[in-house]
């Protein structure tokens, strides 16, 4: 069981929910494989996947999830703009709430944007990125990711590279591998570290080459274009200079490492192609995996209320506690 | 009509009167003070001994919102919220809509007081017109009207040419400038304190050398004019440092204020009890604990001239959105009192003595306001305070029209008796109804 009905952030979970997650979405991935890819679990509960942010692989990952385990799904694009018109995040929600969700799935560009609604809304939230702040599934899917090469987390080195101070995807996955006893390393331009860096638990360095040596899992994040305006970096030209992910700066790393990257990718911006496209390259397993990993949460969430705690169509053994 | 003050601890920095003693009110002035003075057909009003009997407490930052705001507040409910909180007089931010930045405005603010009858309003004008930096207000034409000090608040003096023509051409006048110190380009969208918790948290940053360096540009510029200025709600330590080198190398002209919450909360409160309170959202920020150290430093080492509350409220319904779409700021009136004591005199920061200083005294100097003071012939505006009384605050039951406090709940050591101001009590707190 998780002790929380809503999914917030890896802040709030214990290694051994995070351990619970991930066992069930090992269960979870045996469904894809079945020629007819859906089970029963969540048939009449309506989840309304609510994104304020432009977003595709996160809203069709839990889109594909939630119809596997046989949910009702609304699935809403909300402008930014049409908000500022006047209605207020509280107000849509509730409007939604009238209508009798079992769970909102939601992405917005503020951070805290869904702790304002667990605090004052009935649903279980699901929190599919907040600003800066966080994305729990996907670092729970990029741990399951790393977990599937490794068959560990617990003293693996892993070097995240990029754009640092924006990054929902470092947040969640710095106390994620914290957690789970992996050493994380942490590397961009000064001017793209969150301030107090070092305290997050992390080795912070402007080296590449330093942050991927002996590196089991590298994992790039994405530079913005419009990074150049706030005076972050000068170019995206010498950013890849200094930062993008070559085939050089690969070797240096372990001879099995993994490269991973949550995308959008910015190609000769933060990595080379052939990187990208390389045989250490996960990047797409980590897509797969996200529907599986977010199966696994929508079901534990949902087993938070009574009804739906046996489980038709998944092998019980699979989901004990880890 | 006459109103006695009897018994209570009289205690006024202005003329270093600290003992048991009686004050006599006749005619809006202090008439004598005295042992056991008779009644002499005086209301009576007693004091119970323990209590303080203080110059009239004076907020030099309060936002009053009218005109233009009054969802938020207006300058009946603002200066009933002051008298509740042991204020006599408070100095209202131009930042209104529209904008104080004409004697149309100041008159209207000042007619709106004398409607409520309560405390006294001293309206601070914008220096610029619009508070927009670009040209130069009226300010001599405010003056007339009323207006006591000048600022564009809620926004910096972002160029160093106006805030030197300002201080020179206010400096005429004999009126400080007040300026929220803050570079633009530093602060950008930035929603709460450059540090570990905002960091963790993944909302934008301030530094707080966003703030002292705006602090050090004005220093230097009352140095080279003589003008009078005073920092805005102080909260950086660098700030804190620059302020007490100045007063250190003999700057004679150079003031300034500490909210209550930034000498009592840090940014851990962003995220503990409540994580992304928009009621603790404010600006300047919450900031880390050396800065809140560095606050009560300066306050207990005499650095800080001025305890100000920036009472800035907002509605609700404005309060419970996202944390970076909130606006800024607290309510800080009925508050003000109980963190002043319970924090400062009670931890055995400062004395009481102090503390009147910090209310009262200095507020009055600093802005150059009657009052402060219980000498002899001067307007009998009073506070009576219990400093050892216990107070639970409760959001709910605050006089102000907006709510947004981050001490709800709160029990704190330290209460508001009664205030009296011309002579007139305009306010009795019921929990001593029953009091000798």
């Amino acid at each position: 069981m998780l002790r929380s009905r809503h999914l917030l952030g890896i802040a709030d979970l214990e290694p051994d929910e995070i351990g619970l997650i991930l066992e069930t979405a090992e269960a979870m991935t045996e469904i894809a494989a079945r020629p007819i890819k859906k089970v029963p679990t969540l048939r009449g509960r309506t989840v309304v996947n609510l994104f304020f942010e432009p977003s595709t692989r996160t809203r069709m990952s839990f889109e594909v999830a939630e119809k596997r385990l046989s949910a009702d799904t609304l699935s809403i694009s909300v402008a930014q703009s049409s908000v500022t018109k006047g209605e207020t995040l509280l107000d849509t929600v509730r409007n939604l709430e009238a209508m009798a969700p079992d769970m909102i799935v939601i992405r917005h560009g503020s951070s805290g944007a869904p702790h304002l609604l667990a605090r004052l809304c009935r649903s279980s939230i699901i929190n599919a990125g907040d600003g800066m702040h966080e994305h729990p599934t996907q670092a729970l899917l990029d741990a399951y990711t790393i977990r599937e090469h490794k068959k560990r987390l617990d003293g693996l080195k892993v070097a995240i590279v990029g754009d640092l101070l924006h990054s929902r995807v470092l947040r969640s996955n710095v106390q994620l591998l914290n957690r789970m006893g992996a050493q994380v390393w942490a590397c961009g331009p000064p001017t793209l570290m969150p301030p107090a860096l070092a305290r997050f638990g992390v080795r912070a360095t402007t080296s590449v080459d330093e942050a991927v040596d002996g590196a089991d899992v590298i994992m790039m994040l994405r530079i913005q274009h419009e990074r150049m305006h706030g005076h972050f970096i000068p170019s995206t030209r010498e950013y890849f200079t200094l930062f993008g992910l070559t085939p050089g700066r690969v070797t240096r790393a372990k001879p099995d490492v993994i490269i991973m990257h949550p995308g959008p990718m910015n190609r000769g911006v933060e990595i080379d192609s052939d990187v990208a496209d390389g045989p250490y390259s996960v990047i797409l397993e980590q897509v797969t995996n996200g529907v599986a990993v977010r199966m696994a949460v929508l079901y534990l969430l949902a087993g938070q209320e009574a009804g739906v705690a046996s489980v038709s169509g998944l092998a019980p053994g699979k989901v004990q506690r880890a | 009509m006459k109103l006695l003050v009897k018994g209570g601890r009289v205690v006024d920095p202005s003329t270093g009167r600290d003992g048991e003693f009686d004050v006599l009110i006749e005619d809006g002035r202090i008439a004598r003070i005295g042992k056991s003075l008779p009644a002499d057909g005086a209301e009576v009003l007693a004091v119970t001994s323990g209590w303080l009997v203080v110059p009239g407490l004076i907020d030099l930052h309060v936002h009053l919102r009218e005109p233009g705001q009054e969802h938020k507040e207006t300058i009946a409910t603002g200066t009933a919220s002051a008298v509740a909180g042991g204020f006599t007089a408070v100095a209202c931010m131009p930042n209104t809509d529209p904008v104080n930045d004409h004697p149309g405005v100041t008159e209207l603010i000042l007619r709106k007081a004398a409607d409520a009858n309560l405390a006294r309003v001293y309206p601070i004008g914008a220096v610029s017109i619009g508070s927009r930096g670009e040209q130069m207000a009226e300010l001599a034409g405010q003056k007339a009207a009323g207006c006591v000090a000048f600022t564009d608040d809620g926004r910096p003096i972002a160029s160093a040419l106006l805030m030197r023509r300002a201080l020179e051409y206010a400096g005429m006048l004999g009126v400080p400038i007040v300026d929220h110190c803050e570079d633009p380009s530093l602060k950008g969208d930035g929603v709460a304190h450059e540090g570990f918790f905002a960091s963790r948290l993944g909302l934008r940053g301030i530094p707080g050398v966003a703030e002292s360096i705006m602090v050090e540009r004005d220093i230097a510029l009352a140095e080279l004019t003589g003008g009078s200025f005073h920092v805005c709600h102080m909260s950086a330590r660098q700030s804190m440092r620059a302020v007490r080198e100045a007063k250190a190398r003999g700057v004679t002209n150079v003031t300034c204020e500490v909210a209550p919450h930034h000498f009592v909360m840090t940014d851990e409160s962003l995220e503990t009890p409540i994580r992304y309170d928009t009621n603790v959202k404010m600006n300047p920020p919450l900031r880390e604990a050396a800065d809140r150290d560095a606050m009560l430093a300066g306050i207990a080492d005499g650095t800080v001239d001025v305890i100000a509350t920036d009472h800035a409220p907002h509605h609700a319904d404005e309060k419970q959105v996202e944390f970076d779409r909130a606006p800024f700021g607290i309510i800080g009136l009925e508050t003000c009192v109980p963190l002043v004591f319970d924090r400062l005199v009670h931890a055995g920061r400062i004395g009481i003595v102090r503390a009147i200083e910090l209310l009262s005294t200095n507020p009055a100097r600093v802005f150059r306001l009657p009052g402060g003071t219980l000498a002899e012939g001067s307007v009998a505006d009073i506070t009576i305070l219990a400093p050892g009384a216990p107070v639970t605050v409760r959001a709910a039951t605050l006089k102000s029209k907006s709510k947004n406090t981050p001490f709800d709940g709160w029990e704190l050591k330290g209460a508001v008796v009664a205030t009296i101001v011309g002579g007139r009590i305009v306010y009795k707190n019921d929990a001593f109804k029953d009091s000798k």
